[in-house]
């Protein structure tokens, strides 16, 4: 019986070490997932996937027309949805990878607050790979897509359904990663 | 060949922390007297190493010696000397030179203040010291050398950001420092202790002056951190609960119960295995602070920049100090065995209830700060935890705290009353009652109207508490005075630190009533805010060494005369193409009177007026609380200390149980009486004579 | 922006570690409702609502375009009449939980707000099994002896004579 209690006093002395031990395993794999790129503690994981492309109809970016959502979910093949703007540093260097990706599927550029000429400057240095361009001056529509910054894309499936969202620049390894096999699930 | 000097001066440290860790414990364990006797010499000579590597990293920087790749980061040539200087630790590598420094003092301020201790003891308490030191010198030398060169070395540093360049941010870092590695004493008398297997009495005595000398400094510490939020940031918010913030707030929490525990150890010899994790819990929670501030973790305004290389170092550090002393815990604790019994409803039971409340505010800081990472982790949920929370669960714990603190220091040991303590409270009550009256009329608020009258309660009950001792009232006033005179600095301290909590809370009421307007106005108008009339001025133009300021003359008034003239400013310094904003603050330690001037456009000036009532009383209550600490450390009976241990005739009835710090009653707190606790035997059990002994504590 | 390449971030992080001023322009007043009771409500719900790109601020308190959109944003849905549960719905459905500063009360955060009440309960446990422990460790004393008794009687009375 004191047996008993005694083994039971010395395992509530060890509850101080085991909730150590679990504790800095946590912040091991954190630091671990940090490094490797799967673990951001900044990231806000905003809940675009599974969204229906929220009602807007945007005004013409030159040298694009506008475009609305209703056109958007009415295409008959998926569309990437591009947020960008001029004055957005990973923006520029995102251009070239669009424009290798807009071999493969559309892409409809929105200039986020962005003044029409900065922007038109923007897209004709860079080579525009938008095959329509349409201008958020106001950043509402953004926000009601949950956009927090530039740039992000989303892809958005035929009947306008978003099916994968990234909040931050595509280049090779997020593209091969991520928008390539979402682009397979839509085939 | 200063930064040469200096690293070499950081290596032998590093190399004096490892003897210093090593030897004396060898010592310890053989009985070898001069081993033993090696562990203050060793920390002097630690603490000669990390000053040097120290003043050399100074030099450096006063001389802009460029070609040390930290001054080239942090300073420049047009920087002014201050803060050359103080910026020696506004960086990384810098703050972890100066952890080192502080690690090192501690230890030399133990071989230096601790002679008292004996000399076993004292040996164990520097080793553990040097173990860490050890630790942290390795992480510096091999991840953060402040002494790397570069080559070539610019012509100038790049560490012109006048942001950084701030009163209070400089001196912000070493006085939290000393709070936060000041807790490693406790830490090392904690683990000395376990090596030891015995926790006693004098144990109690020694390590309390340390522990309430670390929380001092970082009481101190933590409302310069305010502060500066305050009078820098532009909308007059002082605490926000952020990452880094609550950082600092946890090891303080358990600090403090640790202090209170102490007490309970000191006098009745109970709470041991409690005041002992206390004291380890403290110190890891000031080193996992330092980790988790570093590594990116965390998402906070205030991260150092993020390294997750260096953030596995300091892991690895954390694994094996707070592991290690966990695990010596685990393994030694069960064997201190339990002394004084007490009744619930004691002066040890109201200590136990502050530390379950104490200690459950900093569980719930700990988990809603950890919370938002590890959800991601596990659950891959990604949430905040903010403001609105900790407001929500930290305030209603910490409300009965303050209920309790005002009459527990009152209760008698062992076995108490509450009636007879509650009825020498009943002008506290009444005055209490008043506010809370008084405060609801006006704020027509529930809790800060509860807030105000529990703070009012606390200021009254340290008052009462003092006063009954000096048995105000019951005696001829001069004789009041004498006993005054007489009271053991240790009760006065405590009861000023109790009233300073009671300061630094009206001052929180004063701010929840805080009123603010953002107005757009033009030169010569006028706002009415919090019954004063500002005034508008002007706004002119000053140029300065590096910038251009714009600054406005606000006026206000109170209808019959200048109540003050404000002139915030914003300052554009044209190098880095950055804008700060100044604020103008007018207090006249009642009410703050705040402004922050905006943009202009058109002639019309946007600008952001505050009145913060009772704003200073925040701060001013944390230096009444820093006060009171150090008034403690200044008692008698802290300078005397405890006589060295005496051989004792095995069995002796009358001699060990007679401690007559358990004589220590309120009434009779006086030095006449304050004879230092006699030794107790070396093996830690009962006393020999049970019934006797308890006769003689009743 | 907290999409700069890493380097840059560096940078961005150095300066403003410490001292997150940069610009801070003061807000405009013409961002605020007419109505001051509207004004009030829109400032509560927006001291819920985080700064998705500052860094552990509310969008009340931060200088960020963003934030500024976002207060445009509450104060107009506050003007229409809408909820505070409905705005921060409005919210949460397009930035996830990350927006609320006061976490979900759900079973993912139930350790979370149980927080409290927990470790009251495991601190009073704790120190109720101390007690115990203590309390029983401690022998009683021996009863008295018929003796013992008397002698203790004889003790306790007061003798005549005595001060």
């Amino acid at each position: 019986m004191a047996d008993g209690t005694a083994r039971r006093r010395q395992l509530l002395m060890l509850a101080p070490f085991g909730a150590a031990i679990a504790v800095g395993a946590g912040f091991w794999e954190m630091l671990a997932g940090m490094n490797s790129g799967r673990f951001d503690p900044h990231d806000i994981h905003a809940p675009a996937q599974g969204r229906r492309v929220p009602a807007f109809d945007l005004p013409a970016q030159p040298p694009g027309q506008g475009f609305s959502s209703a056109e958007l979910s009415a295409q008959r093949q998926p569309v990437l949805v591009n947020f960008f703007a001029s004055w957005c540093v990973p923006c520029v260097v995102e251009g070239s990878a669009l424009v290798g990706l807009s071999r493969r599927l559309p892409i409809w550029g929105i200039a986020y607050k962005d003044k029409p000429a900065d922007a038109q400057g923007f897209v004709s240095r860079t080579g525009s790979p938008y095959r329509r361009l349409a201008a958020d001056r106001s950043g509402m529509t953004a926000i009601d897509w949950g956009v927090s910054g530039v740039p992000e894309s989303f892809l958005i499936a035929p009947g306008g359904l978003i099916t994968w969202h990234i909040a931050g620049p595509l280049d090779e390894g997020t593209i091969e990663a991520g928008l390539l096999p979402a682009l397979r699930k839509l085939a | 060949m200063i930064p040469e000097l200096g690293h070499f001066a950081l290596a032998l440290a590093c190399c004096l922390a490892l003897a210093q860790a090593v030897l004396p414990l060898v010592g310890a364990r053989r009985g070898s007297a001069r081993l033993i006797a090696s562990a203050p010499a060793l920390a002097l000579g630690q603490l000669l190493g990390l000053l040097t590597a120290f003043v050399c990293l100074a030099i450096s920087a006063a001389t802009d010696d460029f070609s040390v790749r930290n001054v080239a980061d942090n300073s420049a040539v047009a920087k002014p000397m201050l803060y050359k200087i103080t910026g020696i630790w506004g960086n990384h590598e810098g703050s972890i030179l100066l952890w080192c420094l502080i690690l090192g003092l501690c230890g030399a301020a133990v071989a230096a203040f601790g002679r008292n201790l004996p000399a076993v003891l004292r040996a164990r308490v520097i080793a553990v010291l040097g173990i860490v030191a050890m630790g942290w010198e390795l992480f510096c030398l091999t991840t953060s050398d402040p002494f790397d060169r570069l080559w070539p070395a610019p012509l100038d540093g790049s560490g012109m950001n006048p942001l950084l360049q701030d009163p209070g941010l400089a001196f912000h870092p070493p006085i939290l420092y000393t709070g936060y590695v000041g807790f490693s004493v406790p830490f090392a008398f904690a683990i000395a202790a376990l090596f030891e297997g015995r926790v006693d009495a004098a144990w109690g005595r020694w390590v309390r002056p340390w522990a309430v000398a670390a929380w001092a400094a970082l009481t101190c510490g933590i409302a310069l951190g305010s502060w500066w939020s305050y009078y820098v940031l532009g909308w007059g918010g002082y605490w926000f609960w952020d990452p880094v913030e609550n950082a600092s707030l946890l090891p303080w929490l358990t600090g403090t119960a640790l202090v209170h525990s102490a007490i309970v150890v000191e006098k009745r010899e109970a709470l041991k295995i409690w005041t002992v994790l206390l004291a380890i819990g403290t110190f890891s929670l000031s080193l996992s602070g330092t980790f988790l501030v570093r590594s990116g973790i965390l998402n906070s305004v205030h991260s150092f920049a993020n390294d997750p290389a260096r953030g596995v170092f300091i892991l690895a550090l954390l694994g094996l100090v707070i592991g290690g002393s966990l695990l010596l815990f685990a393994w030694r604790a069960p064997k201190l065995v339990a002394g004084g019994l007490f009744s619930p409803l004691s002066r040890e039971g109201a200590l136990v209830l502050n530390n379950i409340l104490l200690c459950s505010i900093c569980a719930v800081v700990l988990t809603g700060t950890m919370y938002p990472p590890f959800a991601s982790l596990l659950f891959g949920a990604t949430l905040s935890v903010g403001k609105p929370f900790f407001d929500a669960t930290a305030i209603p714990l910490a409300l009965p705290m303050f209920a309790a603190m005002a009459f527990g220091p009152m209760l008698p040991w062992k076995r108490a009353q509450l009636a007879p303590v509650l009825m020498r409270l009943w002008w506290a009550a009444l005055l209490a009652l008043a506010a809370a009256l008084f405060a609801a009329f006006s704020l027509r608020q529930l809790m800060p109207a509860a807030a105000f009258a529990l703070a009012v309660w606390l200021i009254a009950g340290a008052a009462t508490d003092l006063a009954g001792r000096v048995q105000l009232g019951r005696v001829a006033l001069r004789q009041s005075w004498r006993r005054a005179r007489a009271l053991p600095r240790a009760a006065v301290g405590a009861a000023i630190a109790h009233a300073g909590v009671g300061v630094t809370v009206i001052g929180l009421v004063g701010m929840s009533q805080a009123t603010h307007r953002i107005v757009e106005i033009t030169p010569g108008q006028s706002v009415q805010l919090a019954g004063y009339r500002w005034t508008l001025d002007g706004v002119s133009t000053r140029p300065g060494p590096n910038y251009t300021a714009r600054v406005a003359t606000v006026t206000i008034s109170d209808g019959h005369r200048t109540v003050a003239v404000l002139h915030p400013s914003r300052r554009t310094f044209t190098l880095q193409g950055q804008t700060t904003s100044d604020v103008a603050i007018h207090t006249n330690l009642i009410t703050d009177l705040y402004a922050v001037l905006g943009d202009e456009h058109g002639g019309h000036v946007v600008m952001r007026l505050h009145d913060n009532p009772l704003a200073p009383w925040m701060w001013l209550g944390a230096l009444v609380m820093a006060f009171g600490g150090g008034l403690s450390l200044s008692d008698r009976r802290v300078r005397v200390g405890a006589p060295r241990r005496a051989a004792q005739p095995a069995g002796a009835p009358g001699g060990p149980a007679l401690g007559t710090a358990a004589l220590d009653t309120p009434a009779l707190d006086t030095p006449a009486l304050d004879t230092p606790a006699l030794d107790r035997p070396a093996v830690d059990s009962p006393a020999p004579v049970p019934a006797l002994a308890e006769i003689h504590h009743g | 922006m907290r999409r700069l390449g890493p380097l840059l971030a560096l940078v961005l992080t150095l300066v403003l570690t410490l001292a997150p001023l940069g610009a801070r322009a003061v807000d405009d007043p013409s961002e605020m409702l007419a109505n001051p009771q509207q004004e009030a409500r829109a400032e509560r719900i927006g001291a819920q609502l985080r700064c998705l790109v500052c860094q552990n601020e509310s969008i009340e308190d931060s200088q960020a375009d963003l934030a500024r959109d976002l207060r445009r944003v509450v104060r107009e849905h506050v003007a229409a009449g809408q909820s505070n549960r409905q705005v921060i719905a409005w919210m949460v459905q397009r930035y996830g939980n990350f927006i609320r500063l006061r976490p979900p009360f759900d079973l993912a955060t139930l350790l979370l707000w149980g927080m409290p009440l927990l470790a009251l309960l495991a601190g009073g446990t704790a120190a109720a099994l101390g007690w115990r422990r203590a309390a029983a460790s401690r022998p009683a004393p021996a009863p008295l002896s018929a003796a013992e008794h008397d002698r203790l009687q004889e003790l306790m009375q007061p003798r005549a004579g005595s001060g």
